[in-house]
């Protein structure tokens, strides 16, 4: 993780960010990580246990569950999060112009603006072809 | 980086972290009382006075429930659905700025854990992990309410995702920095962002609204439709924790909110000030408005009726983000004109 955080700010920053900056990170990452997972195993020690068929079946508004939830899904959350891989990709080329926005100065603002273009392009096309329609 | 710097960071985090947690339970009173005066009614008031003990009797009831396990879901991703989204939740906080610097024990001692240059990326990298959480628990629950719950989420949160990254940019182009510290300063007194971004804070400020999965664009959570969602298989201190996980996002987005666009710990007339007396106010006023942003976030949730999915996909992608992109396009010539680039 570290070691892509440097990476990553070798690009974003202007200035590179040190490691030592990264060890408080690490330092909440095991402080949350250790409480979740002690309250995640531990906690369920403390409450009575208690089973029966019927109990253990899953929840379906009181009916008899049918089947399970193993089974397809309509292909339109797919198209969805395919679009969103696509598009947040485009988004976070943005994000190294902002930041070194008063370095590239008008060129640099010129080709963010046919980049623009590029991402109006695809999003019109996925508009037309209608991938974001949802009652069809 | 030296043991009593370690020591100051480790004391910080353990401070942010029991906030976190402090403020969370107390939001879920909040949140009760704020229904109840909007509905005319009382709301919690028999635990203690005004019912404010009424999180810790929750909290308590919760640690000793029975914890149950469906006899078909997968154990094991049951089990730490929950603890990966209460985690990601209690990770941003280490980036966020809470004041100036404080001298106390002949140290200057940061009020910001870390000050890391890609502040916001952080942020917005470590809340996107969330949608696993739900995703995971919703699936291995084996419930069809709960995945159809789970996939509606995930869906509508990646989409947000989108239209809030396009809108961060142009706050991104006037300070020049993803760092929340640099961002926050260059709002110094009343020179807020929200002043010169308005229309990026809307867009900001809604998908916040959705990515904390809160109504009117609480799809998870259709009562109506799906029982009460990805968390219907839950019980005790695991469906504890996806609520708690919700009260947590609630309070670092508001944070988040605060800091890019509403001025941070800075307020007007803050030059008059110096030292420890000035960091004390900042912190004050920092969390006045984190407290006034969450109070809108539930005064919307009690007053609109909830979205249909199509109308809340299609607001996310064909509204926000031609909105968001256009918006950055405008800051970014307005930016080169007032600077005199086109001379």
């Amino acid at each position: 993780m570290l070691i892509y955080f440097n990476f990553a700010s070798q690009f974003l920053g202007k200035d590179m960010s040190s490691t030592v900056d990264y060890i408080p990170v690490i330092i909440q990452a095991a402080v949350a990580v250790g409480f979740s997972l002690a309250t995640v195993f531990l906690v369920p020690k403390l409450g009575p246990k208690l089973h029966s068929r019927k109990k253990d079946m899953n929840f379906e508004c009181g009916l008899e569950p049918e089947g399970n939830a193993r089974f397809p899904i309509s292909i339109r959350y797919f198209v969805v999060a395919i679009l969103f891989v696509l598009f947040d990709v485009e988004v976070i080329f943005f994000y190294p112009y902002a930041v070194n926005f008063n370095a590239l100065q008008l060129n640099g603002l010129f080709a963010v603006l046919i980049f623009v273009g590029f991402f109006l392009t695809g999003f019109i096309y996925i508009l037309k072809k209608g991938a974001l329609e949802w009652d069809k | 980086m030296d043991t009593a710097l370690l020591v100051e960071k480790s004391i910080l985090i353990l401070i942010l972290f029991a906030l976190s947690l402090g403020i969370a339970a107390y939001q879920t009173y909040f949140e009760r009382k704020v229904a109840a005066w909007m509905q005319d009614r009382i709301g919690p008031n028999n635990a203690g006075p005004f019912g404010l003990l009424q999180p810790l009797a929750d909290g308590g009831k919760l640690f000793f429930k029975e914890d149950f396990v469906p006899a078909n879901a997968d154990k094991f991703l049951f089990m730490i659905a929950p603890g990966i989204a209460m985690t990601v939740s209690l990770l941003t906080s280490v980036v966020i700025p809470w004041g100036p610097d404080i001298v106390a024990f002949g140290r200057t001692i940061s009020l910001q854990v870390t000050d890391i240059n890609i502040g916001i990326l952080f942020i917005m990298g470590i809340t996107s992990i969330g949608v696993y959480g739900i995703m995971i628990g919703g699936w291995a629950s084996n419930n069809k309410y709960s995945l159809y719950s789970a996939i509606r989420a995930s869906s509508q949160m990646i989409s947000y995702e989108l239209a809030m990254g396009l809108s961060v940019i142009t706050v991104v182009l006037m300070g020049g920095s993803l760092s929340l510290r640099e961002i926050v300063e260059a709002q110094h007194g009343f020179n807020w962002n929200i002043w010169y971004q308005p229309v990026g804070f809307i867009v900001f400020f809604v998908c916040s609204v959705a990515e904390c999965n809160r109504a009117p664009f609480d799809m998870a959570e259709c009562e109506s439709e799906l029982i009460t969602g990805y968390h219907t298989e839950y019980g005790a201190m695991k469906m504890g924790f996806f609520l708690f996980a919700e009260y947590v996002n609630l309070f670092i987005a508001s944070t988040v909110i605060s800091c890019l666009y509403l001025g941070g710990y800075n307020f007007p007339g803050m030059d008059y000030f110096e030292g420890n007396l000035l960091s004390v106010i900042s912190i004050l006023v920092l969390f006045t408005k984190i407290v006034l942003v969450i109070f809108t976030f539930m005064w919307i949730r009690w007053t609109l009726p909830r979205f249909r999915y199509d109308q809340l996909m299609g607001l996310g992608w064909k509204k926000l983000i031609p909105i968001a992109l256009i918006n950055m396009v405008i800051t970014a010539v307005v930016i080169a004109f007032t600077r005199g680039w086109f001379n």
